[in-house]
């Protein structure tokens, strides 16, 4: 039986890429109206997986649905919102022409646009091109790019890196607002701290996920003082068991 | 295709270009340039610059959008923004004919002043009507983001991109008869030659600056370019996959 309930559902998702299989046989269910960590080592297959839910990966098997819709199907576009790793906006736009053009895009008005440029806190820069901003910057317009048209699920490839501990925190305080408000998130990252921030915590090693847990299970069931040693001490495991 | 995201698309792009002052500069003042040194070139011999003013007149367009198009595409492969779009509402051929819309625009700008630099002030002499030079500049310059558009999807670097101005255009300059009238052409080369685009380019232009009356005549040209322009926006289309490996 399907689970519509679910934001994200991967059936048995293989996929792979430049003729290695880079994901084996994935099944998750994510809810809605959290904020869904995916973790794990660079090169694990965060990014493709996160290429598969917003449909532009081509997959070998299995499936990815969305709000029970095949993942890139037209119904979806207007409901999800893709932040890619290196941000992709247009360096000789400016930061509200940027987000203006994906806003119309999508059917934002110009009080999205502002507002979304306002949640990243580049006001103050609106008016700047982008190409002139510092890498944390850029990757914020990409976000409010993304946030502009108020989509139902948010996926984003490592939102955080490069970010100061300040906007870090300000960004996934962000994160939980839309939690609250009703919005799905899917958010990669390789920085385990990262973990506790998050409402459900996967963990994606090899292609493979080794946890679909809570933080504090996470804590709970490795006796770990954090997440980066309970990461470890879930990959020694799960070697010593193969 | 939906008309409101194609004309957004149009948009972001003039702005884009807009933005760049010396891109703008350099489309507008270079072929007025070219033009002129023409046209000092050949001081002694009018009828020469006559003949081959108006042909110019053609191929700076298509040119300079094949390399335009060709690059700003690429960057929207390579940089992410195009795996974007294609997660959006947003058609391919909305990002195509955007382009094209665009690329027209920047046409219309550069085909009236150049135009207008080699009437009034290099003295080339127009049989037909000048503002039939334009529409043909347009046409060609929409030739030149299609094809651009479509030689973008075989390029995987900026370095790559560019060589293609020279793999694509080079041969169709040296056979749509600039060089060599096309039926003086050996055999193969001039049926080579009627199947290329610019080769009509170039004679819808002689026909405007030579004929009173050139409708009849360029009109079969443009509809032969129109052919192209369409072709190489379908097969460009067909590069432009929403999945990836």
């Amino acid at each position: 039986m399907m689970n519509t309930d679910a934001a994200i559902v991967a059936t048995s998702l293989t996929v792979a890429r430049g003729g290695r299989e880079v994901l084996h046989g994935i099944d998750v269910t994510i809810p809605r109206a959290s904020v869904v960590g995916l973790l794990g080592p660079s090169g694990g297959g965060k990014s493709t997986f996160i290429r598969a839910v917003v449909g532009v990966q081509i997959v070998a098997s299995g499936e990815v649905r969305v709000f029970g819709e095949p993942a890139g199907s037209p119904a979806l576009r207007r409901r999800v919102g893709y932040v890619t790793q290196s941000p992709s906006v247009y360096g000789d736009l400016s930061v509200r022409d940027n987000v203006a053009y994906f806003g119309a895009i999508v059917g934002a008005s110009h009080a999205d646009v502002d507002r979304a440029i306002e949640t990243v806190g580049l006001t103050d820069h609106a008016g700047q091109a982008v190409a002139n901003l510092s890498g944390g910057q850029r990757s914020r317009v990409s976000l409010a790019a993304a946030l502009v048209g108020s989509p139902d699920l948010l996926v984003l490839d490592e939102p955080t890196v490069g970010l100061d501990p300040v906007l870090r925190r300000d960004l996934w305080d962000l994160f939980h607002r839309l939690a609250a408000a009703g919005t799905s998130l899917l958010i990669s990252s390789h920085v385990m701290d990262e973990a506790t921030r998050c409402d459900r915590l996967l963990l994606l090693r090899d292609g493979r996920i080794i946890a679909d847990t809570t933080p504090a299970d996470l804590l709970a069931r490795t006796g770990a003082p954090d997440a980066e040693t309970a990461f470890l001490a879930l990959i020694e495991s799960a070697e010593a068991t193969r | 295709m939906n008309p409101r995201l194609t004309l957004l698309t149009a948009g972001r792009v003039l702005r884009q270009i807009r933005g760049d002052h010396r891109t703008v500069a350099l489309m507008l003042v270079v072929p007025c340039v070219l033009i002129g040194l023409l046209a000092w070139v050949f001081t002694d011999r009018p009828m020469i610059f006559d003949t081959i003013g108006p042909a110019l007149l053609g191929v700076f367009p298509f040119v300079v959008m094949f390399i335009v198009t060709s690059i700003a595409t690429l960057r929207e492969r390579t940089g992410g923004t195009l795996e974007r779009l294609l997660t959006t509402p947003l058609g391919k051929a909305d990002f195509m004919v955007g382009y094209a819309l665009a690329f027209a625009v920047v046409a219309v700008l550069q085909g009236v002043i150049a135009s207008a630099f080699a009437i009034y002030v290099c003295g080339l002499d127009v049989a037909g009507p000048g503002w039939m030079l334009i529409v043909v500049a347009v046409l060609d310059a929409v030739l030149g983001t299609a094809l651009g558009l479509l030689a973008s999807a075989f390029a995987h670097s900026e370095f790559q991109a560019v060589q293609f101005m020279p793999a694509f255009v080079l041969p169709q300059f040296l056979l749509c008869g600039l060089i060599l009238p096309r039926e003086s052409l050996p055999g193969v080369l001039s049926a080579i030659s009627d199947f290329l685009p610019l080769s009509y380019a170039v004679d819808a232009m002689s026909a405007v600056a030579t004929k009173t009356d050139p409708f009849g005549d360029v009109g079969t040209d443009l509809l032969i370019i129109a052919a192209w322009i369409v072709v190489s926006l379908a097969l460009g289309s067909l590069t432009l996959r929403r999945r990836s490996a």
